[in-house]
């Protein structure tokens, strides 16, 4: 904080030499930018799924199996990337994968900022043995390895969309609710707050009308970094055969189908992979921008 | 200070009281684990004694009694699909667990720690510019693709190293270096943030203006204090380290916990299921417990503030 104000004081005395220079602000520009647009066209591709898959994305096609990608000695354009053991295409099976790593990221998305929200405003503004609970809560949740809780679940369940959706959620909200009480905490004794008390609101409707606009910047933050983290954790599921049950097509379904073939057809693994990593890396850098944007103070997350 | 340890210690107590009702319901609703077992042709009778042998024909509040002491003597059950009980499995498993996760930790707390302070005491040069950018590709990569991509190189193409399997030295190479794979980032960024914390300080200024060389001021002045902040981060670590360890072992077909639990999830074999989350569940809150207390003698105003 000391530091901030310090750096502030100094830009006003000699603004000229903080301008960072031309190179350093285009890529500045470009970290986000660049970000922006890989996740559009995610967007897009996951809607327009239909139009743009080549192929049917769970279509067997024996005579066709382990067909290198086109560029590849072997390979037809008929099939850009390759195929794999069954002679899907890899590059439909991709475009419909987007599908299944937007879908889950965003149910659980409004799952657990909802509940994560809700639980930090009540935690903050009521306060006493509420806060002590709900927080004690929070602690145990936040340490408790997410993967294992996911595992048990697919066992009780057995895999699908919403059993994925539930592991990812279960725990998911406790970042939220620790960040939204510290919020809320923070603008408990404003002025507005106590204003709001003395005209006679309810603790709901200063809870809602008072507390939640304030801290709406922050959430947005934190639901922008989770972005990335759920679409990885997804995959790690998948991987491990606990995510959306196959044949739908999910990218880290699609990583361990071309495990045991590794030795003979490299890009049914390699290209869901970098996929992966493209997108998380994007929604990564999305989430550094917009922070820095709207709120600066979260930098230590 | 004893107070505040003694509640510590009774909360993590209740929560694991919380944990076990919560697993015993859990399992309990997954439905009729004699079906996994029976074949089209048995009897009804046959599937009766089976349940009697698993316990299964008693109400839910007997079942929840032999369940409790069941544990508290350290029995978890029979795996169903092995017919071994589940506390026999994990002991054989355990060990293999241990020899891969400890070398990783240590590989990759060395590394942390050197990379970390690097980075920080040469804030915004080039050093810096490499850590960070090891730190943002090891959070967004996938680690079970990186594992793969490795074992292509190595064992696959170069044909240097064992594609999976367990015995002599080079089996540990890629499967360790996954794990470190999982822990390092966070780890790194840790020591880095804290350590830039700590390097602005005022003792910090005071050692410089004495005199003292850098190298003395950020290895014994600055580090020792840099090192309190990630020690409350020590669950976040462990819960990678479980993460690392179940994809690892899978990749790497590592005879230890986390692929014992991925089989026994696959086929929902749940008494060992059951003992693995109970297992760890008990590791985690003792951990906790331990980083509280650690954390109250190293940080008074903790102990003050609560006794």
């Amino acid at each position: 904080m000391m530091r901030v104000q310090i750096e502030k004081r100094k830009a006003v005395a000699q603004p000229q030499k903080l301008n960072p220079p031309r190179r350093i602000q285009l890529l500045k520009n470009l970290t986000f930018y660049l970000p922006l647009l890989i996740l559009t066209l995610l967007v897009f591709t996951a809607i327009f799924a239909d139009l743009l898959a080549p192929h049917d994305p769970v279509a067997v096609s024996m005579p066709d199996r382990l067909l290198p990608p086109a560029f590849m000695k072997g390979g037809t354009p008929k099939y850009l990337l390759g195929t794999d053991q069954l002679g899907r295409d890899i590059l439909s099976r991709m475009i419909y994968g987007s599908r299944i790593s937007l879908s889950v990221s965003l149910a659980v998305i409004a799952i657990t900022a909802s509940i994560g929200t809700v639980m930090g405003i009540v935690a903050g503004y009521l306060g006493g043995a509420t806060e002590a609970l709900l927080m004690r809560i929070t602690d145990i949740s936040m340490a408790f390895p997410p993967m294992l809780l996911a595992l048990l679940l697919a066992v009780v369940f057995g895999p699908g969309f919403w059993t994925v959706v539930l592991a990812l959620s279960i725990l998911g909200w406790a970042p939220y609710a620790r960040l939204i009480r510290g919020e809320t905490l923070k603008l408990r004794n404003a002025d507005f707050v106590a204003q709001a008390r003395i005209n006679g609101a309810s603790s709901l409707r200063i809870m809602v009308k008072h507390i939640f606009p304030n801290i709406v910047n922050s959430l947005i933050v934190v639901i922008t970094m989770a972005v990335g983290m759920l679409i990885l954790a997804e995959a790690a599921l998948s991987f491990l055969g606990v995510g959306v049950p196959p044949p739908a097509p999910s990218w880290g379904y699609m990583v361990n189908e071309g495990r045991s073939v590794i030795d003979r057809a490299w890009w049914i693994s390699t290209f869901p992979g970098i996929v992966i990593g493209l997108v998380v890396l994007s929604g990564n850098f999305l989430g550094d921008w917009i922070r820095d944007k709207l709120d600066p103070r979260l930098r230590q997350l | 200070m004893s107070r505040y340890i003694v509640i510590r210690i009774l909360q993590a107590f209740l929560a694991l009281i919380g944990i076990t009702v919560l697993v015993f319901i859990l399992v309990r609703a997954s439905g009729d684990p004699t079906h996994l077992i029976i074949t089209p042709t048995s009897t009804p009778e046959e599937i009766a004694n089976l349940k009697k042998q698993l316990g299964l024909d008693k109400s839910y509040p007997e079942q929840f009694v032999v369940f409790i002491t069941g544990l508290a003597r350290g029995e978890f059950g029979d795996s169903i699909i092995k017919r071994k009980p589940a506390a026999e499995m994990i002991k054989e498993a355990l060990p293999n667990t241990i020899k891969l996760g400890l070398p990783a930790f240590f590989i990759a707390m060395a590394l942390a720690l050197a990379l970390g302070v690097l980075a920080a005491a040469k804030r915004d040069s080039i050093y810096d510019a490499g850590v960070k950018l090891v730190a943002v590709l090891g959070q967004a990569l996938p680690g079970f693709w990186v594992a793969i991509m490795a074992m292509l190189l190595f064992s696959v193409r170069l044909r240097l190293l064992p594609v999976a399997g367990y015995g002599t030295l080079k089996h540990y190479v890629l499967p360790v270096g996954t794990m470190v794979f999982f822990l390092l980032p966070g780890m790194m960024r840790l020591v880095r943030s804290s350590m830039l914390d700590v390097l602005d300080a005022e003792y910090i200024k005071l050692a410089r203006i004495k005199g003292l060389s850098e190298t003395k001021i950020i290895w014994k002045h600055a580090l020792r204090n840099a090192l309190i902040g990630p020690l409350t981060t020590a669950g976040m670590i462990f819960a990678s380290l479980i993460t690392g360890a179940v994809i690892t072992e899978i990749i790497f077909n590592w005879p230890g916990m986390g692929r014992l639990l991925v089989e026994a999830v696959a086929a929902r074999d749940f008494p060992v299921v059951q003992a693995i989350t109970m297992l760890v569940a008990a590791m985690v809150l003792g951990m906790n417990i331990i980083v509280d207390i650690a954390y109250a003698f190293v940080d008074p105003q903790i102990r003050y503030q609560k006794s």
